[in-house]
């Protein structure tokens, strides 16, 4: 295969129609009928799968972006499992599925292996879901960062082990119910005051481009991979992707809980360049986290009878936090 | 050329022949002098062009090698003991996916207790990973392997370790004939990948595989390893034809024409044992020995050959399967074509215990007298083992064992002097 | 077959000790190996390494236990009796100290070798003159090839000039020369137990 292949034209997406008053320049990825379809329809991920879809736009994107020429390495977990049972493939771009945790030191295999063939037109991406970066490949990441490897790794958050049945992972936010994280006893769900925010650990390797994106604001993830596709090194994209089935939300509202998650300030959308913040997108309408929780089964224990309020007010104090740090609110100065 | 050289030099010297294109590492003695001595060779310029990638651990350094191989470049690694454990999950992996490469071990024990030295625990513990294994007797063989295990490798669309014992062969000083690039070169043509990612004509490479077909790819997995049976005493006399000596193959065997007791045992103690076999011969023992070169795939039929006539065979095992005793008497065994050979399993040299040739001598006397049990631990000292059962007996809470038994001997924690007991 | 134990101590060049003589017995068309004691590598801590030497290809791989010289580089190691352990008869030994064998306190242990040679060499003292620092491995090899003759000192000046850049070549191979005049001047009575405290 060289080269895009035409879509249909009911895959190019919500934005189509409005892209036909922009220059061509500026219109999205997916609304090209030339875009390459990486992840191609077929594949067996849940209705309302975020990840599928951040995948595909970030691919299409990154694919824009190398003229075709990249290779991708997965970890293991949904991605992986639901676009590959064998024989069949949904991937339309070069890819290598290798363990859960050592995707980043696959893609550093493969940038050396391209460096040394003097092939440095072709670029490598790896990607994996929260539980494939946060945790157990989070040592191979850390060492594809510092050592700066010409990668760029995209890290699908939906924020549990969701391919095994919905389990905490150290991404999992405060008070979500998992299966390991159970509405029971009196501090129910994921407790407080645990996780870490990877991307403000990538900026800590002083990396070229860090940035976080979410499938609600899915031209800024397109332009966030065509921007990290301009530079060399080791590149990081967060993206927030909602999963009904691990979430308990309706696989209708995957873009309505993403912006909601935005919009209250709980995923603040970022970039940022040789570890200092360059930018952020700022929110034009703030609302309270509960409009944000309410929508999801894994929270539906926060607004019981007798629930305590104070965890709520926990939850939007980390929201507050994150608007106060990333200077989120529109009109602020930036 | 002749050269008295570090045989983790030679090992280096020759990798870097063969022209690995990516190469990657992360300490753990004894591979260090390998990967230190390579690093210098790439940065000297010496090797162009390769990429030498420090990576963040063993697991990392298999999966840079895994990436490197699927992208259609030569990759190696080295590795030793809870190295190889660490990185196990990708070792299995490499092999899954048919990916080449080499990777040298130094064999080293496994801990707890922790512990530097040599034994053959390591690379055991991934014999059923689907790499190829190969044993080197010395140091020479040690070099030489390498740039069969590459030629092998690529051939099979496998990945190949070259087990070296770790400081006995890493550290030793030895004469060695070093190759010359234009006879490795001859031997050894660039990697032609059977698989590659590539983005003009992209395949979909590590799919999920399940029951229906699962069976299948594990069968093909293991007719590799059968074809390798073939190919690797072919490639050992194309070697020989190349570099004028013998090197690999399954085998090597020692006087074993009319012996009745044959001794078959698995890197450097081979050379040790041939001592005491000409020493035994000397006194009229009907007595050789088989150093098993290739250890996955097991070369039963060729074994079958070599001692299918013995009266008895004596395995030295530098690796203990706790509960059952020897690994390679276990295969052996199914390897004899008279279930009425008897197989004696004698483990030897753990953790680095010297095996010297006054008690292989007197264990081999033991075997031919019809005294030594199925399963020996050669030079084991019983006293200490029966103190520390009968501190567990005596009280519940006896405490670390392997720290009580250092008390008892008096070493206290002290690294021991091999063979120098003090 | 000739076998040498070396005792010494992490950073004095004990390996590096045991590698020149095998080295230098590769250059004069012989077979050697040489090999460490192989503990963690720690400054300061005892080192031992191990040389032989035959006119055929050498199989085994066990330690040396029985050695024809012992060269012991670091004096305070001769606290532990061990050093002289496995010495054969008529066997060498070599020591870096600028003492005499009653002030090392080693007499008694000596006598229970018979036919024992020994030379006290102050291989530091002449490292630090010639070489600039005390590194006393391959003076003391100039010495056990003026004492036990197993090797030629050009042999070993050869596999000096092999392992180290040509100034630090030079001015080991000096302090050897030093050490080989210092041995051979003295020359020990065959079976007899001989200091030479220079």
């Amino acid at each position: 295969m060289t080269g895009p292949r035409h879509i249909k034209f009911y895959q190019t997406g919500t934005f189509t129609v409005g892209n036909r008053l922009l220059d061509v320049a500026v219109q999205s990825v997916q609304s090209s009928l030339d875009r390459n379809n990486s992840l191609t329809s077929g594949h067996r991920a849940c209705q309302g799968c975020g990840e599928a879809l951040g995948a595909r736009y970030a691919l299409d994107s990154a694919m824009r972006a190398t003229q075709g020429q990249m290779v991708v390495a997965n970890a293991t977990g949904c991605l992986e499992v639901f676009s590959t049972p064998y024989p069949e493939s949904s991937w339309r771009v070069a890819w290598l599925h290798s363990l859960f945790g050592n995707a980043p030191a696959v893609a550093t295999g493969i940038a050396a292996a391209l460096k040394v063939k003097g092939r440095s037109n072709v670029r490598v991406i790896a990607q994996g879901g929260d539980g494939a970066t946060v945790d157990i490949g989070f040592g191979c990441l850390s060492g594809m960062f510092e050592r700066n490897d010409d990668v760029l790794y995209i890290c699908y958050d939906n924020e549990a082990y969701m391919n095994t049945g919905v389990q905490r992972s150290s991404a999992t936010p405060a008070a979500a119910r998992t299966a390991t994280t159970p509405t029971v006893g009196d501090e129910p769900g994921n407790v407080f005051g645990q996780g870490k925010s990877v991307p403000l650990i990538a900026m800590a390797h002083f990396i070229p481009y860090v940035a976080t994106a979410s499938v609600a604001e899915l031209r800024d993830l397109e332009y966030k991979v065509e921007r990290a596709m301009t530079f060399r090194g080791a590149r990081y994209i967060h993206v927030h992707v909602p999963c009904p089935l691990g979430w308990g939300s309706d696989t209708g509202d995957t873009i309505k809980v993403a912006r909601l998650a935005v919009e209250s300030g709980l995923f603040p959308l970022f970039e940022a360049e040789q570890g200092e913040v360059v930018g952020r997108r700022t929110i034009r309408r703030r609302v309270p986290v509960e409009e944000y929780l309410k929508l999801q089964g894994r929270f539906a224990h926060l607004f019981a009878k007798n629930a305590d309020p104070r965890r709520i007010a926990l939850i939007q104090a980390i929201a507050d936090r994150n608007i106060a740090r990333f200077n989120l609110l529109e009109g602020a100065d930036a | 050329m002749l050269k008295q050289c570090e045989g983790s030099q030679a090992i280096a010297e020759v990798v870097a022949m063969c022209r690995p294109e990516v190469i990657c590492a992360y300490p753990i003695t004894p591979q260090t002098h390998i990967v230190e001595t390579l690093s210098s060779i790439v940065k000297a310029g010496r090797l162009k062009p390769c990429e030498f990638i420090n990576v963040e651990s063993e697991f990392g350094a298999l999966s840079v090698a895994i990436g490197a191989s699927a992208m259609g470049a030569r990759a190696y690694t080295a590795t030793a003991s809870q190295g190889i454990l660490f990185m196990a999950e990708a070792v299995y992996n490499a092999a899954g996916l048919g990916l080449p490469m080499v990777m040298t071990v130094g064999n080293r024990s496994i801990g707890a207790p922790i512990n530097i030295w040599n034994d053959h625990t390591d690379s055991m513990s991934m014999r059923d990973a689907g790499w190829i294994q190969l044993y080197a007797h010395d140091n020479q063989e040690a070099a030489d392997l390498h740039i069969q295990a590459f030629r092998l490798g690529e051939a099979l669309s496998l990945p190949v370790m070259v087990c070296v014992d770790g400081f006995i062969l890493t550290h030793a000083y030895d004469r060695i004939d070093v190759p010359t690039q234009e006879q490795v070169d001859t031997y050894l043509s660039p990697y032609e990948p059977q698989q590659v990612l590539d983005p003009d004509n992209p395949v979909t490479i590590g799919a999920m595989v399940g029951p229906e077909a699962f069976t299948e790819v594990r069968y093909l997995a293991h007719h590799k390893q059968l074809q390798a049976l073939e190919l690797i005493p072919a490639l050992a006399a194309e070697f020989k034809a190349t570099f004028g000596r013998d090197s690999g193959g399954l085998l090597h065997t020692y006087r074993t024409d009319d012996a009745d007791t044959i001794v078959c045992a698995l890197g450097s103690v081979n050379g040790t044992i041939r001592d005491v076999v000409d020493d035994m011969r000397g006194q009229g023992v009907r007595i050789g020995s088989v150093s098993l070169c290739t250890y996955r795939p097991f070369p039963s039929e060729a074994l079958r050959t070599a001692m299918g006539h013995a009266r008895r065979v004596i395995t030295i095992e530098k690796s203990l399967s706790v509960g059952i005793g020897g690994n390679v008497s276990h295969n052996l065994r199914m390897a004899l074509p008279d279930p009425a050979t008897r197989v004696h399993t004698v483990i030897a040299g753990l953790g680095g215990r010297p095996i010297t040739r006054a008690s292989l001598k007197r264990v081999f006397a033991q075997a031919i007298a019809g005294t030594l049990q199925p399963l020996t631990f050669l030079d084991l000292n019983t006293q200490v083992i029966e103190r520390q059962l009968e501190r567990e007996r005596a009280v519940r809470r006896s405490g670390p064992a392997a720290e009580a038994i250092l008390r008892d001997i008096g070493i206290n924690g002290a690294a021991q002097p091999e063979g120098n007991p003090t | 077959m000739f076998q040498v134990r070396i005792h010494g101590r992490g950073g004095q060049g004990v390996v590096t000790g045991a590698e020149l003589l095998s080295v230098a017995a590769f250059l004069e068309g012989r077979w050697a190996q040489a090999f460490p004691s192989f503990g963690s590598e720690r400054m300061g801590a005892p080192v031992m390494a191990f040389c032989r030497i035959d006119d055929k290809e050498i199989r085994a791989r066990e330690p040396v236990t029985q050695p024809d010289a012992v060269i012991i580089q670091d004096p305070t190691l001769l606290q532990q009796s061990s050093v002289f352990e496995g010495l054969a008869p008529n066997g060498w030994v070599l020591i870096n100290s600028g003492r005499t064998i009653q002030q090392l306190g080693i007499a008694r242990s000596l006598e229970k070798i018979p036919g024992v040679h020994v030379s006290i060499v102050p291989a530091t003292e002449l490292a630090l003159k010639h070489i600039g620092r005390p590194v006393p491995n391959a003076v003391l090899l100039g010495g056990l090839c003026a004492a036990a003759s197993v090797l030629k000192l050009d042999s070993v000046e050869a596999a000096i000039r092999q392992k180290f850049r040509p100034d630090l070549a030079d001015r080991n191979i000096a302090a050897a020369r030093a050490a080989f005049s210092l041995v051979t001047a003295q020359p020990l009575p065959e079976g007899a137990i001989h200091a030479q405290a220079v």
